[in-house]
This record gives C-alpha cells, sequence and structure tokens, in this order.
C-alpha cells in the first residue's frame, strides 16, 4: 500500500511537467493546427543554459528567472526566423522543419555541454514537505510549481487583453486583423510562451531524470499522449492527460509491464486514443460539411 | 460633398487573378454609400481591399492618408472597421469577449465602458446574452454582435458586407433600422455592399453599380433609383 502511493506520488510528479509541456505542445497547436516535435528538444537546451548558469556560479532561482526570459526570446525568434517561411508551406513542410529543429537542437546541446550525463540541482532540497513519506521534496516541489505555472497560463489567456488577442488570433485570424490584432506577432509569442513554459518543464524534469541532450524524448512523448489523450485541441483536456499518463505510466511500469517497456505505454496510448476516440476525452469533434 | 474615403484606379487579386479592375469611387463624410451590384461582380472584393485582406493596386485615400501600403490590422486601428462577409464571429468566445476585441486596440478604457452601454442601447439582445458563446447566437444576433464589435472600434468609416444576407425580412428591418440610428448619431461613414438593393438604396446617400470588376454608373442615390434602365438592367426590379 505503501509502495502504491509512493508509485502514485511520483507519477503525479512527473505527470505535472507532461502536463505542462503537454499545455506548450496545445498552445502552438490552437494556433497553427501543428505539433512542435522541436518543443521537447528546445526545454532540453533551455536546462542545459541554466545547468551552465549554475555552474557559473548563479543561484538557483537566478538561473531559472534568466532561462524562462531566455527561452521566451528564443521561441520569438525561432518563430520568426525559421516557422514563420513556412506559414503557408503543406503540413509536411513545417513537421519536416520541426523535426529538423529538434535535431539541431540536440547537437547543439550535445557540441556545447557534452553528451555526458549531468545531475541537475532542485531549490527543493531536504526533508519530504509536511512530513510526507510518498513524495520527495523536489517531487513536492515540482508538482507545485507546474500547477502555479498552468494557473498562470490559463489566467493569462482568460483575464487579459492580450491572452483574449492570442485566442481570437488563433481561433479566426481573418477576422482578429480586422479588429486591429497583430496576429503575426501572437503567434511569436505563443512561441515564445510555449518555449518559456516548455523550459520550466525541462528545469523540473531534470532533477528527475538527469541532464542529458536526450533527457526530453520520453517527456515529450508522455505529453504527446497527454494531449492527445486529453484532446489536442483542448488546454484543459491536455493538463488532465498530463497528470493522468504521468500516474498510468509509473503505475504500469512498476506493477504491470516494467520499467524497460514503459515508454511504449505512451505509445499504445497514442494509438489507442486515436483508435477509439480521435478527438480525445474532451477535444473537439470536427464535423465538415460539403 | 466631402469624401472620408477615395479610391482612383483601384484593383485587387486573388492570387494572380485581377478581380477589380480599376475602379473609382468615393465614400461620402458622414452619410452612407451603397455599392450594388449581382453575385461575383467584386462588391466583397472592393469592400477587402479597402482593408488590406486581399493584395491591391491603385490609390485608396483615407481621411488624407494613403491605404494601399498598410496591413489589415494598420487600417483598422486607423478607423475603418469592417463587417466582414459571414460576420467574422469568434464563435468560441463569449459574447462579452467579442466585444472586447472590438475595442481591442483603444487606450480609453474609461469610454469603451460607456460605450458597451451605448451600443446595449442598440441592441438590448447581446447585453442578455453577454456570456453566451458566441456561436450559439441566432445569424441575426450575430449580425448585431458583428455590427457591434466593429463600432467598438470608434471607427470613422464602418465597411458593412451584406448585412441582410440569410436574415428573416424582420430582423433585416430592425438591423436596417438601426444602421440609420448608427449613422446619425455616432457620426460614423457607412460603405454598404448588398445585394438587396432596394434596402441599400433607402438607407444611401450615394450609391455606385459594379459589374464584373468596373464600375457602371455611380451617383446619388435617388438618381441611381431614378434612372429606369440601370433599374431594369442591374437591380432587377
Amino acid at each position: 500500500m505503501v509502495e502504491l502511493l509512493h508509485q502514485l506520488a511520483s507519477g503525479l510528479a512527473l505527470g505535472g511537467v507532461y502536463a505542462v509541456t503537454a499545455l506548450a505542445l496545445v498552445m502552438i497547436f490552437q494556433a497553427t493546427q501543428l505539433v512542435n516535435f522541436a518543443q521537447g528538444e528546445m526545454a532540453m537546451f533551455s536546462t542545459y543554459i541554466a545547468w551552465y548558469l549554475m555552474q557559473n556560479g548563479w543561484d538557483y532561482w537566478q538561473a531559472f528567472a534568466a532561462t524562462v526570459a531566455f527561452s521566451f526570446v528564443g521561441g520569438v525568434v525561432i518563430e520568426r526566423i525559421v516557422v514563420r517561411p513556412f506559414a503557408h508551406a503543406p503540413v509536411l513542410a513545417s513537421v519536416i522543419v520541426f523535426i529538423g529543429l529538434s535535431f539541431i537542437f540536440n547537437a547543439l546541446a550535445g557540441f556545447f555541454f557534452g553528451y555526458s550525463v549531468q545531475s541537475f540541482d532542485t531549490p527543493f532540497d531536504g526533508r519530504p514537505w509536511f512530513g510526507n513519506r510518498f513524495m520527495s521534496a523536489h517531487e513536492s516541489g515540482s508538482v507545485v510549481v507546474s500547477l502555479i505555472v498552468l494557473a498562470l497560463v490559463f489566467a493569462f489567456f482568460r483575464f487579459t487583453p492580450l491572452g483574449l488577442a492570442m485566442r481570437a488570433a488563433a481561433q479566426n485570424p481573418a477576422s482578429a486583423r480586422l479588429v486591429g490584432v497583430r496576429v503575426g506577432w501572437m503567434l511569436a509569442l505563443g512561441w515564445g510562451l510555449a518555449a518559456a513554459i516548455g523550459a520550466i518543464a525541462g528545469m523540473m524534469a531534470a532533477p528527475i531524470v538527469y541532464l542529458d541532450p536526450n533527457m526530453m524524448g520520453g517527456i515529450l512523448l508522455y505529453a504527446f499522449a497527454g494531449a492527445v489523450l486529453g484532446g489536442i485541441d483542448n488546454p484543459w483536456g491536455a493538463v488532465f492527460g498530463g497528470f493522468t499518463v504521468g500516474v498510468a505510466e509509473n503505475l504500469l511500469g512498476a506493477y504491470v509491464v516494467g520499467d524497460e517497456v514503459k515508454l511504449s505505454v505512451a505509445l499504445v496510448i497514442i494509438v489507442g486514443v486515436l483508435v477509439v476516440r480521435p478527438s480525445g476525452l474532451f477535444g473537439r469533434r470536427i464535423v465538415a460539411r460539403v | 460633398m466631402s469624401s472620408i474615403l477615395a479610391a482612383k484606379g483601384l484593383k485587387a487579386f486573388y492570387g494572380q487573378i485581377e478581380a477589380l479592375h480599376g475602379v473609382d469611387f468615393e465614400v461620402e463624410e458622414g452619410g452612407v454609400t451603397a455599392l450594388l451590384g449581382a453575385n461575383g461582380a467584386g462588391k466583397t472584393t472592393t469592400l477587402r481591399a479597402i482593408s488590406a485582406m486581399i493584395r491591391r493596386e491603385g490609390e485608396l485615400e483615407f481621411r488624407g492618408r494613403r491605404l494601399t501600403a498598410r496591413a489589415p490590422e494598420d487600417v483598422a486601428r486607423l478607423g475603418v472597421a469592417h463587417v466582414p462577409d459571414g460576420r467574422g464571429t469568434f464563435t468560441d468566445l463569449t459574447v462579452e469577449e467579442n466585444l472586447r476585441l472590438g475595442a481591442y486596440v483603444r487606450r480609453d478604457q474609461r469610454a469603451v465602458k460607456t460605450d458597451f452601454q451605448r451600443i446595449f442601447g442598440y441592441f438590448p439582445r447581446l447585453a442578455e446574452r453577454i456570456h453566451q458563446q458566441a456561436g450559439t447566437l441566432s445569424g441575426g444576433e450575430q449580425q448585431m454582435l458583428a455590427i457591434s464589435r466593429a463600432l467598438l472600434l470608434k471607427p470613422s468609416l464602418l465597411l458593412l458586407d451584406e448585412p441582410s444576407f440569410g436574415l428573416a425580412p424582420l430582423v433585416v428591418a430592425e438591423i436596417f433600422r438601426i444602421l440609420r440610428a448608427i449613422n446619425e448619431n455616432e457620426g460614423v461613414s457607412i460603405l454598404i455592399v448588398e445585394q438587396n438593393a432596394n434596402l441599400a438604396l433607402d438607407l444611401a446617400t450615394r450609391a455606385y453599380l459594379l459589374e464584373t470588376g468596373v464600375i457602371v454608373v455611380g451617383g446619388a442615390a435617388s438618381e441611381i433609383r431614378a434612372d429606369d434602365a440601370v433599374r431594369r438592367a442591374y437591380l432587377g426590379y
């Protein structure tokens, strides 16, 4: 029983990371109908920046803030330079661009920081919170950070004029332009936000999965499974899916399939959802009139 | 007549295809100008050309400023509000969010609040449905929402693309009655595109008749209406 609760709690901790990453995927998807396959490697690269800053004596939260800011700017720049030229290209061209981007970031990380596995600090050191036996301090902290990020993102989109403009630009770009929304910049901003929250996910995951250029591969897959499960066009669904996949992965890994093949759980979820209910649990079925 | 918008040799393109072949027209300051014509004559295209939704060439002057080199969002920010065909509703957002988007570029948020109330005076039904998802509104209500959204920009020129489209005659009559009031009370000039020429000529002070991308006749609305040849050939009644 204690073991089960422990597995459940660990699942929630990584689930938070998946949820945040899934949200980043959904943000880009809603605006462009494309899945950013480079989301994981961008986050990994950001995490390396934080690691590098801390190696050079920066305090954790300083490095955290600088990394989030850097990632935001990086996301905007990537949208402007790399993604924008393919705005009207066929879907496949954009997919290739994203895959290329992910290889580029993977190689850059290896080139700059080496391929050896590094440990990554956590700000939530020491004894477990509230004396609970099931979650390490970092796992508790990671869940809290994930929840804060999710709350901030939802508040931003729900309550600020800029968030409203970004939703409008994603939903009906032509109409958004007619009320004066700078749609192009909204997309760039979306990329910046997605990169920034991806960086946070990376920094929360790194103390658990350790830092190396391939650390986000599995996480992106789980996040994608979470997004598909919840419905890739529904941010709430993606968050729910992310947490669910985190817990499911941990429990199945511990009791059913074993740790070695638990990544296939993600693939099973993706294929299963696409077969049984392609729009996900909370996604909207797209019905086209012809 | 002083004009708020003047087009000279305005051409517009869909891809490589020229859809508007160099038209000249003026929109009367403070008045209602109607663009009439059959399906495919280029009425919607003309509005799209004004607000830069499609590629265009030629001269387009709005209150002394050239529009031809500007992006749609900049045309809007200069004070040209466009109610597009199909109404351009943000269907997943609430009525309130749709309206707030209308005022997105404005800095005078206090005045926006009173403008909300004024607009609810014209369209009380929107006030009742303020928290409803906009996609669930009826066609007439969505048209009212589109007009309100455009008005919240506080435009000096309002472009209306077939506000009567797909609506029941009673609803159309109501909307046109309100449009007249808006034109009189809000000091906004209107350029309206309509297939229903009768309706548009009732509202308009000036009118132009488009035929396959060319303006064939233009003048005071009363003259156009009185011209038997024009009426029979182009207006179909």
